[in-house]
């Protein structure tokens, strides 16, 4: 994400003994950037300014809308939506939490485990890709209905006891309830946490393992010392790649929550097309975008791999 | 292009003088390069350019709202509606309706399906109109309140009564004269929606529902009850049962059936707000009882025997999706004789044979029991007069009342 910025590699001089200069090179890095740079300046950063203007005007539909610096508008925003803040960020956290538990498990196996079975089981993974995430979501209605046979079978276990108890479930269903979100969340994600993790995992050199088997290191420490660390890259770039979407997603909240489990997504959905005060949506919007990158900037610190996000 | 100096203007500039004679409509005038060179400053400022990107006032769009009409020379005319709200062949192909107007009167109909959303329509329709520019749409279909707003708003045209002696004449009594377009100035009412209780027999299991007091109150339903994401759906119901008239109620009146919902979610009572998608909710038995649309009940009854509704004691509410035709559309004449020919009574019946929402036209029946006798019987698309009685409308809202209680409301869902 640092390196939007970054400068263009400097051209190599390309056969210097020949006599008429061909200064037709030098730009190319240029204008082979241009398209990218354009494509950014017009669908990321136009927007953004537009946005955060939008963020200080105060008017409505019929007077228009005007910036007046109104500031107060992220405050309020802030002080109003703050539970659907939390909330996004707890079920965000979750949802990766869980995708990192299942991921890391079946990106080992298809690394190192698969052999001729690898691509089917990469294919399995991608597949649910192929149709629509509204879908997807709707499926899980279905599976997650009252009367279904998961619901069914979480009740003969009593394991909707203890879920009730936790707070993360209401009566005996789950449709409606805080872990349906989460469950919806951490499945239209996973797939974005075991690509990294498998592409970080895959590159390790299998001399490596065997090294520390020589070393008398038990299974567990191979891979506490030097498989995990190998495959931190993988870790921080699908835990990003799952935390920033899901935190921002109002899909799942909407079709599989209930009033209690509404995201920040959801606010922002409503107030700009349902209330149609466009500055707060987009306050808010700012609000999520700033604390995002706080906690991004604040997590890949901590993991120390600057250099391989 | 040398003689215009182009490197001494700006590319905004060079544009507008190119336009101007490929053109007569942008020819350049004074306005139009001035324009241009605001849109090329606006381009370069920074954080200037930041307060210089407001939103103009919708009023100031009123000037020229309609272009000239073409529909003489071009025998077309740009349909926007929702899905599944049009007469449909078995092929799937075509539309006979839309294709018997197209035989008489010669004028094709470019048919497009892509309304899904009131609210999301109204954001992709919103900077053309803002900016007093043609939405490439002659005639959209609106449900009322944004019909409303639209009229408001001063972004739609006002129709050629001469064009339209059917409609004029077969509008039924009931739709006749809405607070927002008294008289029918500007809108015509394409079909008509009911609001009702639906429920599912089997997930009911013997627990009687006959009102919304049974929907927030009943324990047995705990959990088990939908209400709509729609404000006016969901709070004119409620006010109904608790008594009072949806067409004048008052602000006190809509924060009492906020809390009188409000009760029922903090209880578990109401499991969730949903759109269109409570249909799935309800057949899957997830919802024992809702608020539903009557035109999607009709059509879950004929495939499900367990779904069925009831209309409650204290009444229903009655909503309209309106036709109307946008400012600066360019076939407006083509698009008041679509509107007309739909208030012919054979059409009419061909349509709501189809669909299954409240024909508003008068003298159907005869011609719908021709074609389906069951449906000229059924109350929900033709009503008869007890069932008339009954229905209710939601009165207009100021643009103030709007916001605030959207924003209640919102608040009451959840976000």
């Amino acid at each position: 994400m640092a390196t939007l910025t970054e400068a263009p590699p400097p051209p190599t001089p390309t056969a210097p003994e020949k006599k008429p200069p061909r200064r037709r090179g030098r730009f190319t890095p240029y204008w082979l950037l241009l398209p990218g740079i354009l494509w950014l300046l017009v669908f990321f950063a136009l927007p953004m300014i537009y946005q955060a203007s939008t963020s200080v005007q105060t008017g409505s539909l019929e007077e228009g809308y005007k910036v007046t610096w109104h500031f107060v508008t992220y405050w309020d925003a802030l002080s109003g939506y703050w539970p659907q803040f939390l909330r996004s960020v707890a079920y965000a956290a979750a949802a990766t939490v869980l995708c990192l538990l299942l991921g890391y498990p079946l990106a080992y196996l298809i690394a190192f485990r698969a052999g001729r079975w690898r691509n089917l089981i990469m294919i399995l993974v991608i597949a649910p890709f192929f149709t629509s995430f509204l879908i997807r979501t709707l499926a899980w209605k279905t599976i997650l209905a009252d009367g279904g046979p998961v619901v069914g079978a979480l009740n003969t276990l009593h394991v909707l006891d203890v879920t009730n108890w936790l707070g993360w479930t209401a009566g005996d269903r789950v449709l409606a309830t805080p872990l349906a979100v989460v469950c919806g969340l951490t499945y239209n994600f996973l797939p974005f946490m075991i690509l990294p993790l498998y592409t970080s995992l895959e590159r390790i050199d299998g001399r490596l393992h065997e090294a520390a088997g020589d070393l008398y290191a038990k299974p567990w420490v191979t891979f506490r010392k030097v498989t995990f660390p190998l495959s931190m890259p993988g870790v921080v770039s699908g835990t990003l790649l799952t935390f920033i979407p899901a935190a921002g997603d109002y899909v799942n909240a909407d079709l599989l929550g209930s009033t209690d489990t509404r995201m920040i997504g959801n606010v922002i959905q409503t107030q700009f097309l349902r209330i149609l005060d466009y500055p707060t949506a987009a306050a808010l919007s700012f609000i999520l975008m700033a604390a995002i990158l706080i906690m991004v900037t604040f997590y890949i610190r901590r993991s120390g791999t600057e250099d391989l996000v | 292009m040398e003689q215009f100096e182009p490197d001494r203007l700006s590319p905004a500039q060079v544009a507008a003088v190119r336009r101007s004679f490929r053109n007569g409509r942008a020819s350049l005038t004074r306005r139009s390069l001035l324009r241009a060179s605001a849109g090329g400053a606006l381009a370069v400022g920074g954080v200037a350019g930041l307060s210089a990107c407001g939103i103009p006032a919708a009023g100031n769009t009123q000037g020229g709202v309609s272009a000239d009409d073409r529909s003489a020379k071009e025998k077309t005319v740009n349909f926007s509606n929702w899905t599944e709200y049009m007469d449909v062949d078995d092929s799937g192909k075509h539309h006979p309706t839309l294709e018997q107007f197209t035989r008489r009167t010669g004028i094709k109909v470019k048919y497009t399906e892509d309304i899904n959303d009131n609210n999301e329509f109204f954001g992709k329709i919103k900077p053309q109109l803002a900016a007093g520019q043609d939405t490439g749409r002659d005639l959209i279909v609106l449900t009322d309140w944004l019909a409303a707003r639209l009229i408001r708003l001063g972004w739609v045209q006002k129709l050629d009564a001469s064009n339209l002696p059917h409609a004029y004449a077969n509008l039924s009594a009931q739709f006749r004269d809405p607070d927002w377009d008294p008289g029918r100035a500007y809108s015509y009412v394409w079909q008509g929606i009911s609001t009702v209780i639906a429920y599912n027999k089997k997930a009911l299991d013997g627990v009687e529902v006959k009102s919304v007091s049974d929907l927030l109150d009943n324990p047995k339903l705990k959990g088990r009850v939908g209400f709509l994401s729609e404000m006016r759906d969901s709070i004119g119901m409620t006010l109904l049962d608790m008594g009072k008239d949806p067409a004048t109620f008052t602000a006190d009146d809509f924060d009492a059936a906020v809390a009188r919902i409000q009760k029922g979610v903090d209880k578990g009572q109401i499991r969730r707000f949903t759109g269109n998608d409570y249909t799935s909710d309800l057949t899957s038995g997830d919802f024992a009882a809702c608020i539903a649309w009557a035109g999607d009940v009709v059509q879950l009854k004929a495939d499900s025997p367990d779904i069925d509704f009831i209309i409650p004691d204290s009444g229903y509410m009655t909503s309209t999706d309106n036709l109307l035709v946008p400012n600066k559309a360019r076939h407006k004449t083509n698009a008041e004789r679509l509107i007309d020919f739909y208030y012919e009574p054979k059409p009419a019946a061909e349509l709501a044979a189809y669909i299954n929402y409240v024909c508003p036209v008068d003298g159907v029946k005869a011609e719908l029991e021709k074609i389906d006798k069951d449906a000229a019987e059924n109350p929900l698309i033709i009503p008869d007069k007890a069932m008339a009685e009954k229905s209710h409308a939601f009165r207009s809202l100021s643009s103030k009342e709007e916001t605030e209680f959207e924003e209640k409301f919102a608040k009451l869902t959840g976000a």
